[in-house]
């Protein structure tokens, strides 16, 4: 660990040290992360995280690897839950509620704040049940209506066209930047509220990414998205806002326009130029 | 300059080992081939109609096999029946609901032992807590016995089926809202299936030729008998009733009696590793 990362203060950092791009997000905030500190087993990974994520807007994470970005969406969500010795302090509220209190229903809190994932994880059963799998699990509805959500839901995951007669067929017969859009479908049709993007098109090829990206660039009109990327110029392309993280540190926070071309932090314009990362 | 002395030596211990490996398989082949065809040639004269539809005869009469291929049936599925649900309850609460409990690899390590306990002492067991209070032998204590078997070597299939289902997976059902029982009834099971399925044929084909759990439980009977509550015949009992006997009619229907378990169980390890193939090439 450098001293330079050991001086940052782990204070909220909505606008950077150097002062010179204090944003200010419109409206309220939908969630708003205040001073969180993540734990696997005794090893702090996220040393003091605040940040609000705007209303349907996409809000990147970008940082190098083992930054924490992943372990801070996974903190959305609770899906560190799942596993043992995990756990998170401070607060994450999303419309006012402490998502981290202890008596928060998880199941009803992961069908407010959906995941896709890397990797495609399409179930292992038909293109239809995938889609219907996330509405009949909060949802009595008709088998016309079904078909109408899951029609719907294909349709905005740029998916219709392509599935639209093998319905019926395995969900794991579809190409990787299908199964992805399935895996998108899926998540809009259960009707979150926020949609967490967890390295979307790492495993893709450049024309399902781009297919995806414009996905979201769409999404975000109904959703509120967070995305974390590997790749700078996704990140310039498809988010209002940018966090940058460094050894589970939240070191800028801004939008995304100000973060590529006047970045507040050294550190920032290091990483986005490829000095290190 | 490279050592062709250290080349040469390499290649002399390569051909070695490989001459003893290729040695130990034609050993083991080869007595298997002589099982199986000493099975054939004994067991083939002996297969008639009738083998099907007799009962076990009394010495020096013919007769047929009819009572015990039914009763190895019945004694079967009760095994399976009862062994099963406990088997597959049992890999599921160490693969998904326990995996990071303590408790979960002392329940796999007495699960192991189980799973090797010489199964005459499965006989044993039962027949004390089992024929002993009901003061008779009885297809009730065999089916029992016989589930004592299953469930060893279903829980280890199970659970080993259930860890390979990517995690990714269960993360995302989870991303959905969906609580844990929903998903492991409906992604983890799903995605388990064909390995877990392979595991029951697996044991269906141990439990079909086991005579050593029957002997002091299910025992035998020379009669047609479907009731529970009483001692059923069976194909390894009497196999082995049959083959100690001087008879030759006996002794014939002993030769064809394994003849058709083997056959049984060849063909539910055929189907299971068909199964078992299509889990994996998907």
């Amino acid at each position: 660990m450098t001293d330079a990362a050991l001086q940052v203060p782990v204070a909220p950092r909505v606008s950077p040290p150097t002062g010179n791009s204090k944003i200010e997000i419109p409206g309220t905030p939908k969630m708003e992360i205040k001073d969180l500190r993540f734990y696997y087993g005794d090893s702090l990974a996220l040393k003091g995280i605040s940040l609000p994520l705007a209303d349907r807007k996409v809000t990147a994470f970008i940082g190098p690897s083992g930054c924490g970005k992943s372990t801070l969406l996974r903190v959305l969500n609770r899906m560190y839950d799942l596993y043992p010795r995990q756990r998170a302090e401070g607060q994450v509220m999303l419309d006012g509620e402490n998502l981290l209190d202890p008596g928060q229903d998880l199941n009803l809190l992961r069908a407010k704040v959906g995941m896709v994932f890397q990797k495609p994880t399409p179930f292992p059963m038909t293109i239809f049940d995938n889609i219907a799998f996330g509405i009949q699990l909060y949802e009595r509805v008709s088998r016309g209506e079904l078909a109408d959500r899951v029609e719907a839901a294909l349709t905005k995951a740029a998916l219709w066209g392509e599935v639209k007669d093998k319905l019926g067929a395995n969900g794991l017969s579809l190409s990787g930047g299908q199964q992805q859009r399935l895996c998108i479908a899926r998540t809009i049709a259960a009707k979150p509220e926020v949609v967490l993007l967890d390295e979307p098109c790492s495993a893709l090829d450049p024309i399902s990414t781009s297919k995806i990206e414009e996905l979201i660039d769409e999404l975000k009109a109904e959703y509120t998205i967070v995305i974390v990327t590997h790749n700078m110029q996704q990140a310039a392309r498809v988010s209002d806002y940018t966090a940058f993280m460094y050894l589970g540190e939240l070191i800028e926070f801004d939008v995304t326009d100000k973060i590529f071309t006047a970045p507040g932090d050294r550190r920032t314009q290091d990483y986005i130029t490829g000095r290190f990362g | 300059m490279k050592s062709m002395a250290l080349y040469g030596r390499r290649r002399r211990s390569s051909a070695i080992t490989m001459g003893l490996s290729v040695g130990a398989t034609a050993f083991g082949a080869f007595w298997l081939v002589v099982i199986l065809a000493t099975l054939l040639w004994n067991g083939v004269g002996g297969l008639s109609l009738s083998v099907f539809t007799s009962m076990t005869p009394p010495p020096g009469s013919a007769g047929g096999l009819a009572n015990a291929i039914v009763g190895s049936v019945i004694l079967t599925i009760m095994g399976v029946a009862i062994g099963t649900p406990v088997g597959i309850l049992a890999g599921t609460y160490m693969a998904e609901y326990g995996r990071y409990s303590p408790l979960t690899p002392v329940i796999r390590f007495v699960n192991d032992i189980l799973l090797s306990a010489p199964s005459i002492v499965v006989g044993l067991f039962i027949y004390e807590i089992v024929v002993v209070p009901m003061g008779h032998f009885s297809a009730w204590a065999g089916g029992i016995a016989l589930a004592m078997l299953v469930i060893p070597v279903v829980v280890r299939t199970t659970e080993d089926m259930l860890l390979l289902v990517p995690n990714t997976l269960r993360e995302a059902t989870a991303a959905l809202g969906a609580p844990r029982w929903r998903m492991i009834a409906s992604v983890a099971y799903r995605a388990a299936r064909s390995g877990i399925i392979t595991g029951v044929l697996l044991a269906i084909a141990r439990i079909t030729g086991e005579t050593a759990p029957l002997l002091f439980t299910a025992l035998s009977n020379q009669f047609w008998s479907l009731n529970p509550n009483a001692p059923m015949a069976n194909l390894p009992v009497t196999i082995f009733q049959f083959a100690l006997s001087p008879y030759a009619e006996w002794q014939q229907l002993a030769w064809t009696g394994a003849l058709i378990i083997t056959f049984a169980v060849l063909t539910l390890n055929v189907v299971a590793r068909f199964l078992s193939n299509i889990g994996t090439s998907k």
